[in-house]
């Protein structure tokens, strides 16, 4: 008689919490692998862009790690990276219409850099390094762990953009009259993209300086 | 090892997964879509007549509200097609693609224009719908003329991918609202278009400055694109204006 039962993971055991938390901080894809910085400078010069950008993504990272992770004793090894590109084109493709059909004037502000998602260094790199070696569950928290750090950096500096830029808040304007009259004027070069690059690389600083873990050995 | 034979297995079995999977989404998807596409095009119409901030939801009411008639005519200046019923977004008018039109127009065909008319607390107003190029690719727009033909009331543009910060300005307040009250014929009756022109209008004699805004500073393909787009749609509605007037 068998006895020895394996013991069952449990779903979000401590190795999996890791997973899914990681990527948000100590190995934040942006400000830590410094990947998918393209869209990054694009897409943030309003929060509401930013945040359906970064809900795209994360649905595409989670959703493509657990295909690929389901698929991954099947792939054969010589194509496998065009497998892993047809699953993540399909799913942007999907993503892309599903704005278009739901959210057209979000969908008509980030235009070509939906499509875009696909050529995210961020997703291939999952997919390579952790759903082909990886279980189905595994694989879905590392994708929404890693959606979620590039989530959270893209709204942060589109918050920061928005408010210094156009003196909103997701939309609304928050500077009052009274300070325009006064002469206040919106920062012009917060809209630019490499405002976006300043502002990520003061993230990066500010995260380093906080984080023993980080500090780079020369 | 997987043999050549399981990878040409593998490889169109996904191919056609995935064909079937994205021809279902677009088919699902397309008719929410394409009323997206509607009402985005009636908010700017509107928008140039000055009904600004239209929401989605109320878009298409508002539009029937207002439009009185759909107008499409020929390039003698004939009105080939007048729609004044209710459902003006399954007009003729409304379905009639710029691009295409133009495109006929370059390669000396025939071609017909839309034309939307606003009625507008007693003045009527004439709409043109706008399409041409920018520096990365398309711009459009729409154009609001008085009942002379000749004063502007207002204008929108939009565009595909002009630069953030230097092209994408012409669908900016900014330069928008540099238009109302420019005049598209000279006091000869000769057509001169609005130019969109580098050096400052200011500069410019009494009279050329009816017809000319300021371009904008980095985005000088885009500028002189908004000025052709101008140039090549509207004259091709000279003659239709010559018979009115």
């Amino acid at each position: 008689m068998n006895t020895v039962k394996r013991e069952k993971e449990p779903l979000f055991s401590p190795k999996n919490r890791k997973l899914l938390l990681s990527p948000i901080n100590l190995n934040n894809p942006i400000t830590v692998q410094v990947l998918g910085i393209c869209s990054a400078l694009a897409v943030t010069a309003k929060m509401k862009p930013a945040f359906v950008m970064s809900v795209s993504v994360i649905v595409v990272t989670a959703l493509a790690n657990l295909i690929i992770s389901l698929l991954r004793n099947g792939i054969p090894p010589r194509i496998r990276i065009i497998v892993q590109l047809v699953v993540i084109a399909t799913l942007v493709i999907v993503v892309d219409q599903v704005l278009k059909a739901y959210v057209y004037d979000v969908s008509k502000q980030l235009s070509v850099f939906v499509g875009l998602i696909i050529t995210n260094c961020i997703i291939m790199g999952r997919l390579e390094a952790f759903a082909m070696s990886s279980k189905p569950w595994p694989s879905l928290l590392d994708g929404i762990g890693n959606g979620i750090g590039y989530g959270i950096i893209l709204v942060v500096v589109g918050f920061v953009r928005e408010l210094f830029g156009s003196g909103s808040v997701w939309g609304y304007p928050v500077v009052p009259a009274g300070f325009f009259e006064m002469g206040y004027r919106n920062n012009g070069f917060m809209i630019l993209p490499p405002m976006a690059l300043i502002i990520i690389g003061i993230i990066i600083w500010i995260q380093r300086s906080r984080n023993k873990e980080l500090y780079q050995e020369n | 090892m997987y043999s050549n034979a399981y990878i040409f297995r593998y490889a169109s079995i996904m191919v056609i997964l995935v064909a079937a999977i994205l021809s279902s989404a677009a088919m699902l998807l397309k008719p929410m879509q394409q009323r997206n596409e509607a009402v985005d095009k009636m908010q700017s119409i509107l928008a140039a007549a000055g009904i600004p901030d239209v929401s989605a939801g109320d878009a298409i009411k508002l539009f029937n509200q207002n439009v009185t008639n759909m107008i499409v005519i020929d390039n003698k200046g004939n009105i080939i097609d007048d729609f004044t019923a209710e459902g003006k977004q399954d007009s003729k008018a409304f379905k009639i693609n710029p691009k295409d039109e133009l495109y006929k127009k370059s390669q000396g065909k025939d071609f017909e224009l839309a034309m939307y008319v606003i009625n507008l607390n007693g003045e009527k107003i004439y709409i043109i719908p706008l399409r041409g190029v920018g520096l990365w690719g398309p711009v459009w727009g729409n154009i609001a003329l008085k009942d002379d033909f000749n004063t502007v009331v207002g204008v929108t543009f939009g565009h595909k991918s002009e630069t953030p910060g230097l092209g994408a300005e012409i669908e900016t307040p900014i330069f928008e609202d540099q238009f109302p009250g420019k005049t598209l014929f000279d006091e000869t009756g000769k057509f001169k278009s609005v130019r969109v022109m580098k050096g400052g209008v200011a500069n410019l004699s009494a009279a050329d400055q009816f017809h000319a805004v300021d371009a904008i500073t980095g985005g000088t393909i885009t500028s002189n694109g908004v000025s052709d787009m101008l140039q090549n749609v509207l004259e091709s509605y000279v003659p239709y204006f010559k018979k009115q007037v």
